[in-house]
């Protein structure tokens, strides 16, 4: 099974135990067991619709389950509520599958705005400079004042990725950060995740069918099929041609489908 | 039988729509709650208090006025059978007072307002951007729903007063041309029949119509589901939902004022 490299006297920062989740009748999650310890980038593959958005949703107590534990920062989600929850959700940084930017701010409203609405204290000059340096970080400073709108796809991904940044998370949840991107935009926002990990040493999961991206920017990489981890290791390890490729049909076809072009 | 198949109290409809009650009751609940804790967010209110009232101001302008030159000329002839047309601004002011001022601007708000709040909530729902407000530690209802409530709930009675009296002016207008009224005299008829009761119910009645016009834009979008389709069907479902309300509680309002008169 998965190989835990976690020392034992380190507490894992996310840990999922048992986790099931269902919609009505149809039973998404089944089973869910992930243990990610401080630093680490795991990556999360899947075909679309196994449930790998509900499953970083439940972590930041955007959906609720139905059965198993859930901890972050060792602290169970779901139990939290109110100013609770709202100090956990500070602490993680969330990436939408469509960058969700606020269609009425332009870029420099999309940034100071979780700023100035939790922290009551900064001044405007606080509030520039951190503006300036996230958009530094993504770069795309040029685009200060433009609207969301205006925006190609990758960019909207690279300020969606920057207005969390602004709140110095410790956790990064990134969802499909490289989908519908050109190669060549899709490299940078994996020199981007990379480069953000190392600045603000987030630990991140990063959710992707981009085999390229899971290569370049996954220290792990979990395969979930049927609503449940079916491999959890180095992608050396998961995608060996010798061993995995041959008892997973699923596994193969999806490096295939990634790597034959 | 299936095990899974779910089962219902009455049927799959009736339970349905009890369940949508129970979401709307709880939604109210939850703007009651949210709006008296801190913060406020008052520039966001006086925000939208500009979006949502101040350009509905061209078309209420309008509206009023049309309504106040039609009304007094289709209510001439009949007057002028009894050669009571001096009646006119009595008679006008009261309708316009009583009813139309604020029925107007409640059904004008339903439409213009109310699918632009079940619109722009619902598009913000779709895109995820309020689960993006949720998960940086913003409450998108206090943020959204609290501020456009009450922003609605202020603006929709000033709107009320400002059509009413814009349809007196419509109204003098049109007296004037005909019946060469001065300014003066056609006030001073038409208000000595106007009570306190009268514009204190038409005031609290254009309250009532902006919570609800508010409270319907805002659940319709907040609920949006299935992509962009559903924000078309939140702005439209505001909308219809919102008039037919609107008329609703003109009726009762009505009725309680007269009560009270009579008392
Ligand atoms: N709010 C919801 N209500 C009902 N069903 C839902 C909801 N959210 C997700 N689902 C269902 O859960 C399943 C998993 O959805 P999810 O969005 O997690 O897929 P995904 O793995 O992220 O796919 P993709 O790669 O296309 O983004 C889907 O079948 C979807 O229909
Ligand atoms: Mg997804």
């Amino acid at each position: 099974m998965e190989k835990q490299e976690v020392k034992k006297d380190q507490e894992p920062i996310i840990s999922i135990k048992g986790l099931y989740k269902s919609f009505g009748d149809k039973d998404v999650l089944k089973d869910i067991n992930l243990e990610i310890s401080k630093g680490e980038n795991m990556v999360v593959l899947g075909r679309s619709g196994s449930g790998k958005s509900v499953l970083i949703k439940i972590l930041v107590g955007l959906l609720s389950f139905d059965k198993g534990t859930v901890k972050v920062f060792g602290k169970e989600v779901d139990k939290l509520s109110g100013k609770d929850l709202d100090a956990l959700r500070l602490r993680i940084g969330f990436s939408f599958q469509n960058s969700a930017l606020y269609d009425s701010m332009n870029v420099r409203q999309n940034l100071e705005f979780p700023l100035t609405m939790n922290k009551k204290d900064v001044n405007k000059g606080e509030v520039k400079k951190a503006v300036e340096e996230v958009l530094e970080a993504v770069g795309l400073k040029e685009k200060i004042n433009e609207m969301p709108g205006d925006l190609s796809g990758g960019q909207r991904k690279r300020i969606g990725i920057a207005r969390t940044l602004i709140l110095k998370p410790e956790i990064m949840l990134y969802d499909e950060p490289t989908s519908g991107l050109d190669p060549i935009t899709s490299e940078e926002i994996n020199k981007l995740i990379n480069d953000v990990q190392k600045k603000y040493n987030t630990t991140s999961i990063i959710i992707t069918h981009d085999l390229t991206c899971a290569k370049e920017t996954g220290s792990r990489v979990a395969m979930l099929l049927d609503g449940k981890f079916e491999k959890i290791g180095k992608f050396d390890e998961v995608f060996d041609p010798k061993s995995s490729h041959k008892d997973n049909k699923e596994i193969k076809s999806f490096f295939d489908y990634n790597f034959i072009q | 039988m299936n095990s899974s198949q779910r089962r219902y109290l009455f049927s799959k409809g009736i339970d349905q729509y009890f369940t949508d009650v129970y979401k709307a009751y709880r939604f109210v609940i939850r703007f009651f709650k949210e709006v008296i804790h801190p913060p406020f967010h008052f520039k966001e209110i006086i925000n939208q208090c500009f979006e949502l009232g101040l350009k509905s101001l061209p078309l209420i302008t309008l509206t009023g006025f049309v309504t106040g030159i039609v009304f007094t000329k289709q209510s001439r002839p009949s007057l002028a059978e009894f050669g009571a047309t001096s009646w006119l601004p009595s008679l006008i002011s009261i309708a316009i007072v009583r009813a139309l001022g604020s029925l107007v601007t409640g059904l004008i708000c339903a439409g213009k307002v109310g699918s632009s709040i079940g619109a722009e909530l619902g598009s913000m729902k779709v895109t995820e951007q309020i689960d993006a407000m949720e998960v940086s530690a913003i409450n998108p209802f206090k943020y959204l729903v609290s501020t456009r409530v009450l922003a609605c709930t202020i603006t929709i009675p000033i709107l009320g007063l400002y059509c009413g009296f814009v349809a007196l002016m419509g109204s003098y207008f049109s007296v004037h041309k005909n019946e060469a009224t001065s300014i003066v005299s056609f006030f001073h008829n038409g208000f000595s029949t106007i009570t306190f009761l009268d514009i204190f119910s038409s005031l609290a009645k254009s309250i009532v119509f902006g919570f609800t016009i508010g409270m319907i834009g805002c659940y319709k979008g907040y609920n949006a589901t299935n992509g962009t389709q559903g924000v078309g069907k939140a702005a439209n479902q505001a909308v219809v939902l919102a008039m037919f309300l609107v008329f609703i509680e003109e009726v009762v309002i009505v009725q309680m004022a007269n009560w009270i008169r009579d008392y």
